[in-house]
C-alpha cells in the first residue's frame, strides 16, 4: 500500500488540453475520489496514475517512486474499468487468475489465492462459469477480485458503479466501501456522481476544463467551495448565488445587496464590482417577517423536506425546509440565511472570497 | 405461446419467409448439383437434350480426370491381357488404354500450396498491420489505408504484364513462392481492412487490462486481442482462401506448369479427345471440396463474423 503523489501533472493530446498542471496528494490507505463532469480530465488524470497514458510534463509518485514515464505493468496498480474489461474467453476463475499468471506464481499457489479472494467476494460457486452470461454485479465482483487478488500497491476505479442500475448500485457502492475498510489499501476512484463521491470518499478532488477545482474532505468541500463551479456541482440543489454589484472589504461582518445588509463570516480579502453571496439551501429559513423578501414561485415536496423555490430581487433561491412547513405559490415572504455558512464570491474570478470561515480549507486547494 | 407478440412472427410469415429461403438456396445449390451429377454422367449423357436427370452412373469423367489415355486399333485391344482394375476396362471399353496418371494431382497439389500459404500468409500481416492501424498512431494513417486499398482498384489483368516481366527478371515465374507472394499483396488489402474493422471493434479496455495486470504490449496483443479475433481472422481467412482458390487470371498467364494452379489447368482438359465434359465436372467437383471443408470448419465463426461484429456488444 502506498501514498500516490501527483505533481504539477500535464496532458496534452495535440491542440487539446485535457489536464492542466494538475496537483494532489493521496495518502496510504486513502479512499480517494477524483470527481467532475465529464470531459473534466478525471479519466486521464487517473489512467496517468495507471501508466495507460503518459503526462506531458510533471511527476507522479507512488510509494515514493518516480514512475510518471513507466509503462502501467511496471508499476504494480490494480484498475477496474468502468465496463469491467473481463477477458471474455476466459472463466471467471481465469479472469482472477491471470493478473497471478504474468507474475509467474505457481499454480497451487494460483489456486489457494483465487479460492481466497473468491470467498471474501461471495463468487465461489461461479468460479468456473464463462464472465459471458453473469449479472452486472458478478461481473463488478470479478473485475474486483482480478483487482485484489494481486495485492498491488494501489487501486484506480474509473467509475466502476457506473454500467450498474441504481438500485445495485447503492449496494455495491457500501461494499465497495466494506472492502476497501478491511483491506486498507490506497484507492482512487473516478466518478462524475458527487452522491457517490461524499458517500464514500476520504477525499474528494473537484476537477473541471483539465483544473484541479478543489480538494479535501468530503465535508469541507461542501460547506466552503472554492469555486463557483464547486458549489454548483456539489449539492442537489445547488448552492444558491445572489448576484450584486458591490465592495468587501478586510475586516467587513456584512455584505450588503440593495438596502438590507446580511452578516457574514469577517472577510480577509478585498473585492469589488460582480459578487455573489452564496448560501446552502438547508442555511435559508423563510418567515413572515423579515427586510429581504420573495414570492415563493414553486414547491417541491420531498417527503421529509421540501424544496421551496422563491423569488428575491438578487435571484432566485431554493430552500429546504420541514415538509410540514406551510408554502403556497404566490405568497410574499422574509428570506435569512444562517450567516455563519455563508461564502462571498468574486464572479470574474468565480473564486471563493477568503474569509475567517474558510480560510483553512480554501488553503488545501 | 399463443398470446399476441409484437416482435414474434406470425405463423404465416414465418412459412412464407422459409419458403423464400428454401427457393433461394435450391437456385443457388443448383449448378453445384448439376456440376456434381455431370461429373457421374456418360459423355453422351453429359450433353443430352433434353438434359438428363436421371441417368446411369459412370466413373468415366473421374478416370479421364486422373488418366492420361491413348486409343488403340481394336485388334490390338483385343491382343493385350486382361484388365488388372475396373478403370483400365472402362477406358479399354471405349477403344482407348491409360498412359499413366494425368497432371491434375500436381495441380490440385498446387492450388492446396498456393492458395492456403498465401490466405496463412494475408492472414498473419494483415492482423499485424490491422493491429497497428487500430491501435497506434500512425502518421498519415487514413491516407495509408486508401492506399492498401486502391491496390485492388484495377482489375487484375491490367498489371499482370508488369507483374509477368518483374517475375521473370527476379526469377519467380511460374514458382509457387511467386503466386503465393502475389496473391498475398492482392488479399492483404481485404485482409487488413476487413481486420481493421474486427479489432476496432475489440474494446482498449481488454489490452488495457492485461497491461495493468503486468503483461507486455505484445503478449496483450497474443493473448487477449487475438482469442478475440478469432471471428474475424476466420471469415477474412475464407474471403482469402476462396479469392486465391478461384483466381484464373494471373495463374493462367503467370503459371504454365511447375506453378499451376487447378482453375487454369480444368479446362484444357476440354481440349484433350473430344469435350470431355465429364472430367471437367469432376475435376470441378473434385476443386470445390477443400474450400468446402474450410469454410464448414470455420462456419461458426463465418456466422457471426459476417455481421463484422454489429450485433457483439
Amino acid at each position: 500500500m502506498a501514498q500516490i503523489i501527483v505533481k504539477n501533472v500535464r496532458k496534452d493530446f495535440g491542440d487539446f488540453t485535457a489536464v492542466k498542471e494538475s496537483s494532489f496528494t493521496v495518502e496510504d490507505g486513502e479512499f480517494f475520489m477524483l470527481l467532475g463532469p465529464s470531459g473534466c480530465g478525471k479519466t486521464t488524470t487517473l489512467r496517468m496514475i495507471a501508466g495507460l497514458e503518459l503526462p506531458t510534463s510533471g511527476e507522479i509518485f507512488i510509494d515514493g517512486e518516480e514512475v510518471g514515464q513507466k509503462p502501467a505493468s511496471k508499476r504494480d496498480i490494480a484498475f477496474v474499468f468502468q465496463m469491467f474489461a473481463l477477458y471474455p474467453h476466459m472463466n471467471v476463475r481465469q479472469n482472477i487468475s491471470y493478473p497471478l499468471k504474468s507474475q509467474g506464481m505457481p499454480k497451487a499457489q494460483i489456486k489457494e489465492k483465487v479460492a481466497e479472494v473468491a470467498r471474501i467476494l461471495g463468487i465461489t460457486d461461479i468460479l468456473n462459469k464463462p464472465v459471458g452470461g453473469l449479472s452486472g454485479g458478478d461481473r463488478q465482483r470479478i473485475a474486483l477480485g482480478r483487482a485484489i487478488v494481486r495485492e498491488p500497491k494501489a487501486f484506480m476505479m474509473d467509475e466502476p458503479l457506473g454500467a450498474l442500475d441504481a438500485e445495485f448500485r447503492e449496494h455495491m457502492s457500501e461494499e465497495l466501501r466494506a472492502l476497501h475498510d478491511r483491506m486498507g489499501a490506497t484507492t482512487i476512484y473516478v466518478t462524475h456522481d458527487q452522491l457517490e463521491a461524499m458517500q464514500m470518499g476520504d477525499k474528494i478532488v473537484v476537477m473541471n476544463h483539465g483544473v484541479v477545482e478543489q480538494f479535501g474532505v468530503p465535508q469541507e468541500i461542501y460547506d466552503w467551495p472554492a469555486t463557483m463551479f464547486v458549489a454548483e456541482f456539489i449539492g442537489s440543489p445547488s448552492m444558491n448565488f445572489l448576484e450584486y454589484e458591490g465592495a468587501v472589504n478586510v475586516g467587513d461582518k456584512i455584505a450588503i445587496l440593495g438596502d438590507v445588509s446580511f452578516t457574514i463570516p469577517e472577510q480577509l480579502t478585498a473585492a469589488s464590482g460582480d459578487l455573489a453571496l452564496g448560501v446552502r439551501p438547508e442555511h435559508i429559513t423563510l418567515s413572515n417577517s423579515g427586510d429581504y423578501r420573495g414570492e415563493i414561485t414553486a414547491t417541491e415536496y420531498l417527503g421529509t423536506t421540501q424544496i421551496i423555490t422563491v423569488e428575491c430581487a438578487h435571484g432566485v433561491v431554493k430552500v429546504r425546509a420541514p415538509a410540514a412547513q406551510p408554502a403556497q405559490v404566490g405568497d410574499k415572504v422574509g428570506v435569512a440565511f444562517n450567516p455563519k455558512t455563508i461564502t462571498l464570491f468574486d464572479r470574474k474570478t468565480s473564486r471563493a472570497l477568503v474569509s475567517v470561515a474558510n480560510k483553512g480549507v480554501l488553503n488545501n486547494g | 405461446m399463443s398470446s399476441f407478440s409484437v416482435t414474434e412472427p406470425s405463423k404465416r410469415q414465418k412459412w412464407f419467409a422459409g419458403s423464400l429461403v428454401i427457393l433461394y438456396a435450391l437456385i443457388t445449390i443448383m449448378p453445384l448439383i448439376w456440376i456434381i451429377a455431370t461429373g457421374f454422367k456418360s459423355p453422351s449423357d453429359a450433353i443430352a437434350y433434353p438434359p438428363k436427370v436421371f441417368f446411369e452412373p459412370s466413373m468415366e469423367g473421374y478416370v479421364n480426370l486422373f488418366t492420361s489415355r491413348t486409343r488403340l486399333p481394336a485388334e490390338e485391344l483385343a491382343a493385350l491381357p486382361p484388365s488388372e482394375t475396373w478403370y483400365q476396362e472402362l477406358v479399354r471399353d471405349n477403344g482407348m488404354v491409360i498412359t499413366g496418371p494425368s497432371r491434375y494431382g500436381q495441380r490440385f497439389l498446387n492450388s492446396v500450396i498456393i492458395g492456403f500459404g498465401s490466405t496463412f500468409l494475408s492472414i498473419f500481416l494483415g492482423t499485424l498491420a490491422a493491429y497497428g492501424f487500430s491501435r497506434f498512431k500512425v502518421p498519415i494513417k487514413d491516407d495509408l489505408l486508401f492506399f492498401i486499398l486502391s491496390t485492388r482498384m484495377m482489375p487484375p489483368i491490367a498489371v499482370a504484364i508488369p507483374i509477368f516481366l518483374m517475375f521473370r527478371q527476379i526469377g519467380l515465374s511460374d514458382s509457387h513462392l511467386g503466386m503465393i507472394l502475389l496473391y498475398t499483396a492482392v488479399n492483404l488489402s481485404l485482409s487488413v481492412w476487413l481486420l481493421k474493422g474486427f479489432i476496432d471493434e475489440i474494446p482498449l479496455e481488454y489490452e488495457e487490462a492485461a497491461l495493468i495486470d503486468g503483461y507486455t504490449r505484445f503478449q496483450a496483443f497474443y493473448k487477449v486481442v487475438l482469442p478475440q479475433a478469432a471471428t474475424g481472422i476466420a471469415s477474412t481467412a475464407i474471403f482469402c482462401l476462396i479469392f486465391a482458390w478461384n483466381e484464373y487470371a494471373f495463374a493462367v498467364l503467370l503459371t504454365s506448369g511447375n506453378a499451376q494452379t487447378a482453375p487454369p489447368f480444368i479446362p484444357t482438359i476440354i481440349g484433350a479427345g473430344g469435350k470431355d465434359w465429364p472430367a471437367v465436372a469432376a475435376g470441378a467437383t473434385i476443386f470445390l471440396i477443400p474450400v468446402m471443408i474450410f469454410t464448414i470448419l470455420l462456419r461458426k465463426h463465418l456466422l457471426s463474423g459476417i455481421t463484422f461484429g454489429a450485433v457483439r456488444k
